[in-house]
């Protein structure tokens, strides 16, 4: 099984790299090839340029940042997965890398591969989207950032142009009283594989008293969503079991499931409840 | 395109297309077979092999993205007649039944006990979640792992008790 014939530069800039998806409408960018290399395989896709930008310089690195965590192009599963800065400042998004594929795809694939693929039951996307994170995006007519709130458009579909490349996702760091957590039902039972459902969780705890939550939703519908009314119903309670159980039961309120081959409509409503339940729980372990 | 890479120690050459997978390189090319074609849909890992050192599957990789990599095939983990301790474990502890996978899962295991010699079960089970096999159950290929570790460790393997793995499966 092998892709149509096609095109191939590997860059050894990004300007280099910018300049050929400009000039090439229809041109694919490949970072890990994960997701590019099956689909062209079974020939759902068949781009007639594919510019690797494997070996472009100075995107394969994490930066522990003011303020946030930049995770660069080429930073593999792997990496993001074993970093501390991931770890200590978005465990959510270290968790969510952690749980992606089998070990040889977490060395080939990488975090800003999954998140520009936006597959409807991909981990790091919703992990992203309950951290808040920003999507740097750079075409050859320069640079834009895109919130994640903005960033998951529709199944396999970003806010990214045909002609830009994501250079970066910055995660703003867990502050004092913050924690992060991401966990998943896997379709091969456990966690492997992609998600049947998971949810990541993101809370900030001030006295006592939750005062801020983010929870998203994965593989319920055709994009990762944030779950708004779970959210809204734990900030302001302790944070107990009870005060996670009460709010978890909303996750789907207002969240557009879909039955798929994996699972009805019912079941992964009730999904949607136990992982974002799950999530909250250790989230606000984490918060300490 | 041409392409050019180290494979298990040689320099190697050759006129691809960009299409051309790696898998299909290694073993049409270079006539290096024992690296297998299982699923070809990146999920069985019987094209398993190293990359610069980590293992990846070669059917989803392009030959071209190989051009200047270090690569090693299971041809490439002996030292001439000295199996690797991961080959002689598979032999000691029965690992295989037909074999097709075991290619794949001696890379996947040597990349793992390179990293880790004293692997939990559960390190194991994890370190080949990327490795499908449809005929051994996992269990023998866990305990030639075991067998592997101990060899690293420099440590004299325990002796296998078959009794007690598989009590049970005959009441
Ligand atoms: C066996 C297997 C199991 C998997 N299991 C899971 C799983 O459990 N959970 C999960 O989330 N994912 C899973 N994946 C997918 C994996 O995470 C991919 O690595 C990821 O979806 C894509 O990342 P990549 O770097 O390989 O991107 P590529 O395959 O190189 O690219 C994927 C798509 O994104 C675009 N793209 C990639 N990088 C950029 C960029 N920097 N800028 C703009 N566009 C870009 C490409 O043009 C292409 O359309 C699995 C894949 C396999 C093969
Ligand atoms: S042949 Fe490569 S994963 Fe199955
Ligand atoms: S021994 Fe037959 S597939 Fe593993």
């Amino acid at each position: 099984m092998y892709p149509r014939s096609f095109e191939y530069v590997a860059p050894s800039s990004l300007d280099e790299a910018l300049a050929a998806l400009n000039d090439h409408p229809g041109a694919k960018v490949m970072t890990g090839g994960m997701s590019l290399i099956p689909l062209m395989k079974l020939r759902l896709f068949s781009p007639p340029l594919v510019v690797d930008i494997g070996r472009v310089p100075g995107l394969d690195s994490i930066a522990d940042g003011n303020g946030h965590i930049a995770i660069g192009a080429l930073v593999r599963h792997a990496a993001t997965a074993s970093s501390d800065a991931v770890a200590s400042g978005a465990a959510a998004l270290a968790q969510a890398a952690r749980l992606t594929g089998d070990v040889q795809v977490r060395n080939r694939g990488t975090t800003c591969g999954a998140l520009a693929h936006a597959d409807v039951a991909a981990d790091q996307p919703a992990a992203a989207l309950a951290l808040g994170a920003t999507m740097v995006a750079r075409s050859a007519g320069g640079e834009r950032e895109i919130a994640a709130d903005d960033f998951f458009v529709d199944a396999l579909t970003s806010a990214l142009e045909p002609n830009e490349i994501l250079v970066e996702v910055r995660v703003p760091k867990a502050g004092a009283g913050t924690g992060s957590a991401y966990d998943k039902l896997g379709r091969r039972g456990g966690r492997s594989d992609y998600a049947v459902a998971g949810a990541a969780a993101m809370v900030t705890m001030d006295g006592g008293s939750v005062s801020a939550a983010r929870v998203a939703l994965t593989g319920v519908g055709t994009k990762p969503t944030l779950a708004t009314a779970t959210a809204d119903a734990l900030v302001g309670t302790d944070g107990s079991a009870d005060a996670i159980k009460a709010a978890a039961q909303h996750a789907a309120e207002g969240v557009t499931v879909l039955e798929d081959l994996y699972g009805s409509v019912e079941y992964k409503t009730h999904l949607a409840q136990v992982y974002a339940a799950r999530a909250l729980e250790a989230a606000i372990a984490a918060a300490g | 395109m041409q392409v050019s890479m180290t494979v298990n120690g040689s320099e190697v050459s050759g006129d691809v297309e960009p299409r051309t997978l790696l898998v299909h390189f290694i073993r049409e090319n270079l006539r290096l077979t024992g690296t297998h074609v299982g699923c070809e849909t990146s999920y069985c890992g019987a094209c398993t092999i190293h990359v610069d050192g980590t293992p990846v599957k070669s059917c989803t990789m392009l030959a071209v993205q190989a051009n200047g990599a270090n690569i090693t095939t299971v041809e490439g983990l002996a030292d001439g007649d000295n199996l690797h301790p991961v080959q002689e474990g598979f032999w000691e502890r029965h690992g295989l039944q037909c074999g097709f996978c075991t290619p794949g899962m001696i890379m996947s295991a040597s990349a793992l006990l390179a990293e880790n010699d004293n692997p939990s079960e559960d390190e194991i089970r994890h370190g080949i979640e990327g490795n499908l096999c449809r005929c051994t159950g996992y269990h023998n290929i866990v305990r030639s792992i075991e067998y592997a570790a101990a060899k690293m460790r420099g440590e004299e393997p325990a002796p296998p008790d078959w009794t007690q793995d598989f009590e049970g499966a005959t009441a």
